[in-house]
């Protein structure tokens, strides 16, 4: 619908008008503050409803495990595997050896100016191995697995699915969300490995062809500043990544309305969402392993 | 007291009473003092115009709705006592679920599957029988719906009305005493719409289960239908059985004196649609009249 340019209001220009402002300017705050209040309000309804799923799912989770009645479909977690862990393998591997080129050139200039250029390879190897290496598999699987599970299971919730499963007195927690949940948070773990090994492997080809350092040097410098902690930590927090974006998924799809407008927006809501959580929760990590001299 | 004692009824509902709060906060009572007994093996089809209230009350009567007052009892064959579903837990009503079938207006066929593993689905999900054996009832299932040559098709290689056929193959998988429709017709053309009309009806006499339809098709619901339940803003307006309907439908609006006789006669002569009355009883076509009236008068 066009709309016609407004004609000069003159009582635009009356005293009255002036006195108006303090009142609106009151009431846009206000309105502004109570936006931010209903934020707030989703927030923490959000918030409950995540850690509601991850109790309902770790329950189903360890009922499944430790109970034969619950049937926790292997096919299923199979399936999730392939579809989170598998089919992403390629798209992580070529971030991690960028990750990798781009840590030894950025890092080569300083360290040189030092005459410690062979320190390269440990820095790329602390960074990758507990840092960058999870943190960069989480976010690219946000995107990756995450968005496409919360446009499923949206789409199901959409198309009554949802309902006809618990219409067959089958537990959607348990149908869908535990499978997805396991997969997303085992296959990280694995995907966060072959993170760590390529983005050293992407620092190594770097450093060797455009830095000159050569294999002998870059791995045993990267072996000399790589302990078993640093793989462990690194681990530890891609697994919960992995959790935390298979939950944010599976909430965002859950909770969708709205039809295909929600549908779209819950899956911009997961990789958004699901990005603040990665790096929120890294913070956390951080502190306490550095506070526990991990 | 037990509402369904020495009686044949297979569901019984008492007063019900379900209301949604709105976004700015008011509260709309959907569902009012409805109360009506379902028997077992018939065929009750529920209908009403838009929002009367009567997909709400399916959604009460499968669980998917808490509801606010009264009561909804089942008795199904496995029930020693009627068991009122209204504040039981989710796997005590799991167990009533599964003597239950439903057909969603969509279908909601799982799109991640073929047709045969819809409908082994719930046989996978509540035996442990054999896979081949649950082959078998699946292959039994999909003929009975004549949809056996299309069982390894995804959902999104069926139009419409196969869509429904295969719900109501998974729908009756488990063999349940009661059968829920949920617009059977909707969206259908009408010789689509008059196969799955034909369908439900020799599923009800083949499988002896009692069907409760939901539906705003009038034809449809008179091919269907050993009673019916008119739902008006949330109540009941008239039950009865179809002959009663089929009399009032035939009847020359003239001749009826009784108000709601005569909204009735309009609604299924599709004359009226949408909530058939308002708070004083008068329809949106009276409303017209008895205002332009009262216009010129002043």
């Amino acid at each position: 619908m066009s709309s016609t340019p407004a004609a000069p209001n003159p009582s635009a220009f009356e005293p009255g008008r002036w006195s108006q402002i303090p009142r609106r300017l009151v009431l846009a705050v206000g309105d502004a503050t109570a936006a931010r209040i209903d934020q707030i309000y989703e927030f923490i309804g959000d918030l409950g409803g995540m850690v509601h799923l991850l109790g309902a799912t770790m329950q189903w989770a360890l009922r499944g495990l430790f109970l034969k009645t619950v049937k926790l479909g292997r096919a299923s977690l199979v399936e999730q595997m392939v579809r989170v862990g598998v089919r992403s393998i390629g798209i992580v591997v070529l971030v991690q050896v960028f990750i990798g080129c781009i840590l030894a050139l950025q890092l080569a200039p300083t360290l040189e100016s030092y005459g410690q250029l062979q320190m390269v390879a440990n820095v790329v190897a602390i960074a990758v191995v507990r840092e960058l290496g999870p943190l960069i598999t989480a976010i690219v699987l946000s995107g990756f697995a995450g968005a496409s599970i919360a446009a499923e299971i949206g789409a199901m919730v959409e198309s009554e699915e949802i309902k006809a499963l618990r219409a067959h007195a089958i537990n959607p927690i348990r149908f869908l969300i535990v499978p997805r949940v396991l997969a997303t948070t085992v296959m990280i773990v694995g995907l966060a490995v072959i993170a760590d090994t390529v983005g050293v492997i992407g620092g190594f080809l770097t450093s060797w062809a455009a830095l000159g350092i050569t294999p002998e040097t870059y791995f045993q410098q990267t072996q000399a500043a790589l302990v078993i902690k640093d793989f462990i930590t690194g681990l530890v927090k891609a697994g919960v990544f992995g959790m935390l974006v298979s939950l944010i998924a599976c909430y965002q799809g859950l909770t969708v309305h709205g039809g295909a407008v929600g549908v779209g927006a819950a899956t911009t809501a997961t990789v958004v969402k699901s990005i603040v959580a990665i790096i929120g929760m890294d913070a956390v990590f951080t502190a306490v392993f550095y506070a526990f001299g991990l | 007291m037990n509402p369904m004692a020495g009686s044949d009824v297979v569901i019984s509902i008492r007063d019900l009473r379900k209301t949604f709060e709105s976004a700015d906060g008011r509260v709309l009572t959907v569902l009012d003092a409805v109360t009506f007994d379902i028997h077992r093996g018939e065929t009750v089809v529920i209908m009403g115009g838009s929002g009367c209230g009567k997909s709400t009350l399916l959604n009460c009567l499968i669980g998917e709705y808490s509801i606010d007052g009264g009561s909804i009892h089942y008795c199904t064959s496995d029930l020693d006592v009627p068991v009122n579903i209204c504040g039981l837990s989710e796997r005590d009503f799991n167990a009533i679920r599964r003597r239950i079938g439903i057909l969603f207006q969509s279908g909601a066929l799982f799109n991640s599957m073929t047709l045969a593993e819809n409908v082994a689905l719930p046989l996978r999900e509540h035996s442990y029988v054999d896979p081949s054996i649950i082959d078998i009832v699946v292959t039994l299932k999909l003929q009975q719906v004549k949809m056996l040559p299309h069982r390894d098709k995804m959902p999104t290689q069926l139009s419409g009305g196969q869509k429904k056929r295969a719900g109501l193959a998974r729908a009756t998988a488990l063999d349940p005493e009661i059968l829920f429709y949920d617009e059977p017709s909707a969206g259908l053309d009408p010789v689509t719409s008059s196969a799955i009309d034909e369908l439900i009806i020799d599923l009800s006499r083949k499988l002896q289960v009692t069907s409760v339809v939901v539906t705003h098709e009038m034809d449809s619901a008179f091919r269907i239908a050993d009673r019916m339940v008119m739902l008006d803003k949330g109540r009941v307006l008239r039950i009865g059985p179809r002959s009663d309907f089929e009399a009032l439908r035939d009847a020359n609006a003239q001749s009826l004196t009784d108000p709601s006789d005569r909204l009735i006669n309009q609604f299924l002569n599709g004359l009226a649609d949408g909530p058939l009355t308002d708070a004083d009883g008068m329809s949106e076509f009276e409303k017209l009249i008895i205002g332009t009236a009262a216009s010129r008068g002043n």
